[in-house]
């Protein structure tokens, strides 16, 4: 049976992090799973953890008035959900939903970012890795405003 | 694929031969196809998956449209159409027995031939898909010449999405790995979303042993290309549909030009690494 440091070393987010580092997470990380339909968090509710998926589906949705949620996202296997709990207010902008039963490792916000204040490599390495992640879906966000598959685009 | 009878332009290429309209079936609600029928039996209409014809409306105009039936079918000619302009609109209002000009097959097509052997990846963006249907055909029907086939596809929403049926048959699938994403993701849509370039870091191909065609809107071209060579891709392996508007179809007329290529006759087909100075040039 894996642990949950193997898991971690596994995931592409922490490809290549220090075996120390590994060690510090492992402290803030726990399993979830997630049934279809689940709403894992809502849009305002504070924001306190994020999630590294495993396997299975989940929806970024926005409720837009008079129109229902709109999906604006989904997060697939080996992608991250969630970094709110980077930076405050600490509250989601939207909510989660899962698509397909999802298998996660959940790591506890409050507590890494106790461990990156202790330890500046670490919060670097977490900072530089989120950015990375940030960068790739600021990029797919200005694709889809550009509406490429419209009419007059 | 080379040698073929390229039967509506055996007399003058710019005399277009009259097809039937077979079928019109709506695709979306601005998309329809045209499934044609040759007036004189004259053994099928040969083509190769990629290339296009120019289709002419009578009293309007006239457009290029890919091709997008089946090659091994010569007996249907098949045209998906989008309703953009004037004559794609009168395009779009005939039925079925109405009288359509045809001159083609023109332009160069997908290298399904120096795929054999490798994995293919096939990068479809909206009606993107309707030129890259041929070459999936072509694939399918020669599925055990090739290793992996991916095709992956996006488009605006869920409502967007071109050949629904024939999209769940391929999923369906064991030999073929189709993923779909739509840019805004409403009312029941439980797939991807988000933009298609997003599937590319997790698709199944082996970069040192593939081939990557790509269709679609030219933005989306482009950043389809940085993920492909991201993921290690050569870019002399991946292929792109250009569009251009294209009057002769026979590299005459000029207006398809794009810098030193004719569109119609270098193209509609290109190796990324023949065009690729081109792509982000604002005068071109």
């Amino acid at each position: 049976m894996k642990t949950i440091e193997n898991i971690l070393a596994e995931h592409p987010f922490f490809k290549g992090l220090e075996p120390k580092y590994l060690k510090i997470v492992v402290g803030c990380a726990s399993n979830v799973v997630f049934a279809p339909e689940q709403i894992i968090y809502r849009e305002g509710d504070p924001a306190d953890r994020f999630f590294l998926i495993r396997e299975g589906k989940i929806g970024l949705e926005i409720n837009v008035p008079h129109k229902g949620p709109v999906t604006l996202q989904t997060i697939n296997e080996g992608e991250i959900l969630g970094w709110s709990w980077l930076m405050p207010p600490y509250k989601w902008r939207f909510t989660s939903r899962v698509y397909e039963r999802t298998r996660a490792i959940a790591l506890d916000g409050a507590c890494l970012r106790k461990k990156c204040d202790e330890d500046h490599a670490l919060g670097y390495e977490f900072y530089k890795r989120f950015a990375d992640i940030i960068v790739q879906r600021l990029q797919a966000t200005r694709l889809q405003l550009l509406d490429v598959y419209g009419v007059h685009s | 694929m080379k040698g073929r009878k390229m039967n509506a332009r055996r007399s003058d290429p710019m005399l277009p031969q009259p097809f039937r309209v077979a079928r019109v079936q709506r695709e979306t609600f601005d998309t329809f196809t045209l499934n044609l029928e040759g007036l004189k039996d004259n053994g099928g209409f040969k083509f190769a998956p990629g290339q296009f014809n120019m289709l002419y409306v009578f009293g309007v105009g006239e457009v290029p449209i890919s091709i997008s039936g089946d090659p091994t079918n010569g007996d249907i000619l098949v045209h998906t159409t989008r309703v953009v302009g004037t004559v794609t609109t009168a395009m779009g209002k005939l039925k079925q027995d109405d009288i359509i000009g045809v001159r083609g097959p023109y332009g160069t097509h997908w290298p399904v031939e120096d795929a054999r052997g490798k994995d293919v990846v096939i990068v479809a963006g909206g009606i993107g898909l309707a030129p890259l249907r041929p070459a999936l055909y072509y694939l399918l029907e020669h599925r055990d010449k090739y290793n992996k086939v991916v095709l992956l596809y996006g488009t605006r929403t869920k409502e967007d999405i071109l050949y629904r049926r024939e999209l769940e048959q391929w999923r369906a699938r064991f030999d073929l790995e189709v993923h779909v994403t739509v840019d805004r993701g409403t009312g029941n849509w439980r797939g991807n979303v988000g933009v298609v370039t997003a599937l590319i870091p997790k698709a199944p191909f082996d970069p040192e042993n593939a081939i990557a065609l790509v269709c679609g809107p030219e933005i989306m071209m482009r950043f389809t290309v940085l993920e492909l060579l991201k993921r290690g891709l050569p870019e002399e392996k991946i292929y792109l549909s250009m569009e251009r508007n294209m009057k002769c179809g026979i590299g005459l007329c000029g207006h398809c030009q794009f810098g030193p290529h004719f569109t119609c006759k270098d193209g509609p087909v290109f190796p990324y690494n023949r065009i690729k100075d081109l792509l982000e040039k604002r005068e071109i």
